[in-house]
């Protein structure tokens, strides 16, 4: 069976999953009367557990990032061109970590959990949570696994605000982080096209005020047409042009409102598969997550005062087409690291894919990561 | 890392515990040994990809930027020195760099081939074309430098700017110091070396 996944893959993969009975406090006021995280890991944790890669996930990540949950999946996880053995973050020489966010819908704790207090499904009750949240029960995972100090920790678009998160509130337990296509906070913009997608999964006349769950009809209309105007954003306007142009799909013009241009189609199909895997609560609660992150407002805007207790080593990868999250904004986390003389690195990748490059093979990206990967590999001697 | 004559010569300049910022740093080699040797601090400033992945795999801290774009990313005087090895020619704007780098940092040291070295003279005298040596390998519709100048022409603008030159050497294409140099610089040094402050 395992015969048939490519030779470079991690290959088979299972989710772990661990409880914490202790009642989480969250940054809104609200708790949880206890949670529990899946997550996966791959490689093995050296003996003095100085190996330790935590991967973060976006929007629309979850634990599963690299393998296969079985031999008939018709994907790896999401960022499998990135981690296996002898890959870019090569599982023959690190532990890798990533856990599915609480509030997400990939089997952590979330919208579709049941409240241990009521014993009813959560739903649109479960409630909002930040990325400081979600930063407090990746150090609970840390401390499960016997990870005092990560390596490194990774996360591209809203995995990268995680890992400037981590650097302010837990600077001595991180070496190195990568914060990639990221952001110190959501631009105006971005919070209107979160409130966009918000609005339309809301105004779906299946979604019940979060209640859809109950009934058969779920909001697929609203979340298939968050999803579609959020992947546009994700995409440059090159990337589109290069990949659909203007391309019929059956070869003329109809005169009509059903599919004719072959991005219509694509759009159409990107939606619709996402809504087989994604639940509507949880992306308007990640959206949320995405919009409240901004660390430089409890330091009166001053970002170079927010970062200031961080100890970790930066690494700031942007891509030149991403227009979400452009390379403006990575240089602003670069300019407050070198106010405060911290350890950076920085580099734009050239790129044509958008926001979504973050997820691609780009040799000169994937080198810059390998090569300082490969580095620290040495200074930690595995 | 192996450090080029003139990158040498420029750590000797450069005092232990202090911090670094090194223009167009290349491979990065010379903050790696200083780094390593003078425990010196600092940042690379790097356009090309490949020379910025050989940084990130010599732990030299290194940020993409044009330098053309000016350093306004830093606050005045928070290096101790801030380095530019042949690149000053390639620069669009020299003067205002030149400018940028003593108000970033107490004291700048830059290198650039001399445009006065005989060499250059007799091609332009004699040769009666644009000249070419192993320093400046280009032909003129090909060469990223274009602002070449003479140790003369630099010390002029220095003057006019303000800046004030601390230290001044000269070496040949393959780096190495001459008695000739030391009195007729600017005719006998193939590449100048020159440490100077601002002095407004």
């Amino acid at each position: 069976m395992q015969n048939s996944l490519p030779p470079n893959s991690i290959g088979l993969v299972k989710p772990n999953k661990v409880h914490f009975d202790k009642k989480l406090v969250l940054a809104s006021g609200s708790s949880l009367n206890g949670f529990e995280l899946v997550y996966e890991t791959y490689g093995k944790l050296n003996a003095n557990c100085s190996n330790a890669i935590l991967i973060c996930h976006a929007l629309s990540g979850d634990h599963h990032v690299a393998g296969y949950h079985s031999s008939k999946d018709k994907k790896p996880g999401w960022w499998d061109n990135a981690i296996g053995p002898n890959k870019v973050i090569d599982t023959n020489k690190f532990f890798v970590v990533c856990p599915n966010n609480i509030g997400g819908c990939g089997g952590s704790t979330g919208p579709l959990t049941t409240n241990p207090d009521t014993g009813e499904i959560y739903g649109p009750n479960f409630p909002l949570v930040t990325v400081k949240d979600w930063v407090k029960t990746q150090a609970m995972l840390a401390d499960h696994l016997g990870i005092d100090v990560w390596a490194v920790i990774i996360g591209g678009s809203l995995g990268g605000m995680q890992c400037i998160e981590w650097s302010i509130a837990y600077p001595d337990r991180l070496k190195h982080t990568f914060v990639i296509a990221a952001a110190s906070k959501l631009s105006t913009q971005n919070i209107a096209f979160n409130e966009i997608a918000r609005q339309v999964i809301r105004s779906d006349r299946n979604f019940n005020e979060g209640y859809y769950y109950k009934s058969d009809n779920k909001p697929i209309h609203g979340l298939m047409q968050a999803r579609m105007l959020g992947h546009i954003t994700y995409l440059s306007d090159d990337a589109l042009d290069e990949k659909f142009g203007r391309q019929l799909r059956n070869g003329k013009i109809k005169f009509g409102y059903d599919v004719e241009f072959q991005i219509e189609s694509y759009l159409r199909y990107q939606g619709r598969s996402f809504v087989d895997r994604f639940d509507a609560n949880s992306y308007l609660l990640i959206t949320k997550v995405l919009d409240y992150f901004d660390p430089a407002a409890e330091t009166d805007g001053n970002l170079a005062k927010a970062m200031s207790p961080a100890k970790a080593e930066f690494l700031i990868i942007s891509f030149s087409s991403d227009w979400r999250f452009s390379p403006t904004r990575s240089v602003e986390i670069v300019g407050a690291l070198l106010e405060t003389n911290k350890k950076v690195s920085y580099i734009e990748i050239q790129s044509k894919e958008g926001h979504d490059s973050f997820l691609k093979e780009i040799p000169i990206y994937h080198q810059a990561m390998k090569t300082t990967l490969n580095r620290i590999a040495t200074e930690i001697s595995v | 890392m192996k450090l080029r004559t003139d990158q040498s010569l420029i750590a000797k300049w450069i005092k232990h515990n202090t911090r670094v910022l090194d223009l167009g740093c290349g491979d990065g080699a010379l903050l790696a040994n200083l780094q390593k040797e003078q425990n010196v601090s600092g940042y690379g400033i790097e356009i090309d990809e490949e020379n910025i992945i050989k940084c990130l795999g010599s732990g030299v801290n290194v940020i993409q930027t044009d330098l053309d774009a000016g350093l306004s990313q830093f606050d005045s005087n928070t290096f101790d020195y801030v380095i530019m090895t042949q690149t000053l020619q390639a620069i669009y704007y020299p003067e205002k760099l030149l400018t940028e780098m003593t108000r970033v940092g107490y004291e700048a040291i830059v290198t650039f081939p001399n445009m006065a070295h005989w060499k250059c003279r007799i091609q332009m005298a004699l040769g009666g074309h644009m000249p070419k040596s192993r320093t400046l390998p280009y032909e003129w519709h090909n060469t990223p430098n274009i602002h070449l100048c003479s140790l003369d022409d630099f010390e002029n603008l220095c003057a006019e700017k303000n800046i004030e030159i601390l230290e001044r050497t000269t070496v040949d294409h393959a780096h190495q110091i001459s008695l000739g140099m030391s009195i007729l610089p600017n005719l006998l040094g193939e590449v100048a070396i020159y440490r100077f402050r601002s002095s407004a």
